[in-house]
């Protein structure tokens, strides 16, 4: 293989599926792991006439813990490695549901935050073998301070932000990167009942950011840019004062 | 119900609520009531909408399946942009047979409106060159129709307003082209009959012809214009490269840019700007094939109240007086556009039942909605096209009658049978009143 070789989990994820058609245009080689496989086969054949110079498919069950490690061995044994990793599967829980029904939220924790920090610590033994490469992961700004309105979802992603940084850290001498992504609100199928405002951004553009910042090396990146603003206002706001605001 | 997703002409207007389609081997979501397959929404009037149910946005379904590069066929997701398709395979020396004046258009609005383009005479419609497409109906079922198999669904579905069921994903034959640009030539014509001279005369050596006709001319100016014709061709050696202008229309003006004023000083500066000789230039596809994509949401100029597009094709024998006449009832209104189109369509039939391309001449233009002046203007000019036995063109109308519409389209009855029944459009319900 010439061109990089990415492997991306939830490949169907709207954010993702643009990610990888970036990745094809570069004459890439893509290794997508999804739910549906239908749908994974379906992205991979797209990718090979948008120029990717090969593409795998193949079934994970993010929630299924017990099958992570067969099949990333599958995967690197495919490709012979990876340059980079993208984390991109996820759900958007009903906190309401959640809040009625610990089983529930237990589940939804799993695929939105453990399920990530499983995949994630078994990435990173690979990469930490190889030597080199990047794991980017999809947090959320959402991870950033739980909100009444999603902090089932947002506690899971800060799970993530959280686990993520200490592994940067450890990872950084290996030559490894490790990028936490933290998309604001995207116009997406998974948030396809909300209405939408201005700080709406298309996946194509959340999409862009990320492989600028995988190619840049970068440790932390919020998308679009602004929301590193935004996210530092609500995150100063005192306690006393968040704990009466509606958000 | 939202008032989002208008028609390209923004008008008229449609409460409609929307489901989006990401994933071709899924079910039809349920819906209540009627439902419509909906494209990129560059359709001018109401066969994209569907007032009172539920607009199926396709244009999720954006994969490309598979493309072969020896032989130049190509199988994708129908919610596929001509513009994608364009970007991908001009650089390996393929082109689409078939484009309409814009680019930002979907695979399965380019079926469903059987569209034509500055080739037509040379080519025929888009529908000729589809091999295959699957559709998928509201009872689940899926047929694989082409001109083999399923011929009778295939020549529905083709023309067919997205009546007949979702097209999930087709198959297209492109064309083998030397390069991204065009060999050009350019000059202005005095008076109509010079236009079917000009066209008469092009039609063996070029593959592209076309002419914007100043539709403010009267008396012995009338049908005066600017004829260009092109064939494709390799980068010239002269060519610059391209900066896309990128130019929009930022916000929606509250009145019509386009009035009595403006519509005479342009149409006149761009006639005598043209040149008197023929002018070979060399250009890019883009600005050549789709000056207007150049403007983005160049619609909005019209104003808040939109506009209204007519495009009409006459049958020959009857042709140049009809043309006449249609260009001197407009000219007399004082009303039109910036960009009227005259083209000769040619003899090739277009496959589909109701297909809109026939032989003859067509005439396209916008006019600003004015309400009821221009619903009567628009009404004049069917009088003419209904006595020369001609057409208008669905996909930019917002207004014919149904007694009109069946006049003209005389297979609808024989069409209407392969209508989904879940299915319906603003246009159908309109026309079939």
């Amino acid at each position: 293989m010439n061109g990089p070789r990415i492997l991306i989990i939830g490949a169907t994820s709207a954010i993702a599926e643009s990610v990888a058609r970036l990745y094809a245009a570069r004459g890439a080689s893509l290794y997508l792991l999804a739910r549906d496989r239908d749908r994974g086969e379906a992205i991979a054949r797209d990718l090979v006439v948008r120029g990717a110079e090969a593409t795998r498919s193949g079934v994970l069950e993010a929630s299924d813990f017990t099958a992570h490690a067969a099949t990333l061995d599958a995967a690197w044994s495919a490709f012979g490695g990876f340059d980079v990793v993208l984390i991109a599967h996820g759900t958007l829980p009903d906190q309401s549901r959640c809040d009625a029904d610990a089983d529930y939220a237990l589940r939804e924790f799993a695929v939105n935050g453990t399920s990530t920090v499983a995949l994630a610590t078994r990435i990173a033994q690979k990469l930490d073998a190889q030597g080199s490469g990047t794991l980017a992961a999809i947090s959320s700004v959402a991870g950033d301070r739980g909100r009444a309105s999603n902090y089932l979802y947002g506690s899971a992603k800060a799970a993530v932000s959280t686990y993520l940084s200490g592994l940067r850290q450890r990872l950084n001498a290996r030559g490894v990167n490790v990028l936490t992504i933290k998309p604001g609100f995207v116009d997406t199928p998974m948030t396809a009942a909300f209405k939408k405002g201005p700080l709406w951004a298309k996946p194509e553009q959340i999409a862009r950011g990320i492989v600028h910042a995988i190619d840049k090396r970068r440790s932390v990146v919020y998308l679009p840019w602004f929301w590193r603003g935004i996210m530092a206002v609500i995150g100063g706001i005192p306690e006393f004062v968040f704990r009466r605001i509606e958000l | 119900m939202s008032p989002a997703f208008p028609s390209w002409g923004r008008w008229p207007n449609a409460a409609q609520r929307v489901l989006r389609l990401s994933n071709r081997f899924a079910p039809l979501p349920s819906f209540e009531g009627h439902a419509l397959p909906r494209g990129n929404g560059r359709s001018y009037g109401d066969v994209c909408l569907d007032d009172g149910g539920t607009l199926l946005d396709a244009r999720g379904l954006d994969r490309f399946i598979a493309f072969d590069q020896e032989t130049g066929v190509l199988r994708c997701e129908a919610g596929v942009l001509l513009d994608s398709i364009l970007e991908l395979c001009v650089p390996r020396g393929w082109f689409l047979p078939v484009v309409p004046g814009t680019r930002f258009v979907t695979i399965g609005g380019a079926i469903a409106n059987d569209v034509h383009g500055k080739n037509h005479h040379a080519v025929g419609s888009f529908g000729r060159y589809v091999r295959c497409f699957e559709l998928l109906r509201s009872d689940g079922t899926r047929r694989i129709c082409s001109p083999q198999e399923n011929a009778d669904w295939f020549t529905a579905t083709v023309g067919g307003l997205g009546l007949t069921g979702l097209t999930t994903w087709a198959e297209l034959q492109l064309r083998r082209v030397p390069g991204a640009w065009f060999d050009t030539e350019t000059r202005r014509f005095d008076r109509l009959d010079d236009f079917f001279e000009l066209s008469a005369h092009s039609e063996r050596d070029f593959e592209y012809t076309v002419a914007w006709v100043d539709c403010t001319a009267r008396g012995n100016a009338l049908g005066r214009g600017v004829f260009s014709r092109g064939n494709h061709c390799d980068a010239p050696s002269s060519a610059k490269s391209r900066r896309e202008r990128g130019l929009r229309t930022p916000v929606t003006p509250p009145f019509s840019l386009v009035n009595g004023l403006t519509l005479h000083a342009f149409n006149w500066q761009h006639f005598h700007r043209a040149p008197k000789a023929l002018q070979r230039s060399p250009q890019h596809y883009r600005p050549w094939l789709f000056p207007l994509d150049g403007i983005l949401d160049w619609n909005r100029m019209y104003g808040p109240r939109g506009f209204l597009q007519y495009q009409c094709v006459l049958p020959p024998p009857a042709a140049r007086d009809g043309v006449r006449e249609l260009l001197d009832r407009i000219a007399a209104s004082g009303t039109g556009s910036f960009l009227a189109v005259l083209k000769q369509f040619g003899a090739i039939r277009s496959p589909g039942l109701l297909s809109f391309p026939r032989p003859g001449t067509t005439l396209a233009l916008d006019f600003a909605n004015r309400g009821p002046t221009t619903f009567e203007l628009l009404d004049r000019l069917d009088e003419v096209v209904a006595a020369a036995g001609g057409a208008v063109y669905p996909a930019k109308d917002a207004r014919m009658s149904g007694e009109r519409f069946r006049d003209y389209f005389p297979t609808w009855r024989q069409f209407s049978e392969f209508i989904d029944p879940a299915f319906s459009s603003g246009f159908w319900r309109r026309v079939m009143q």
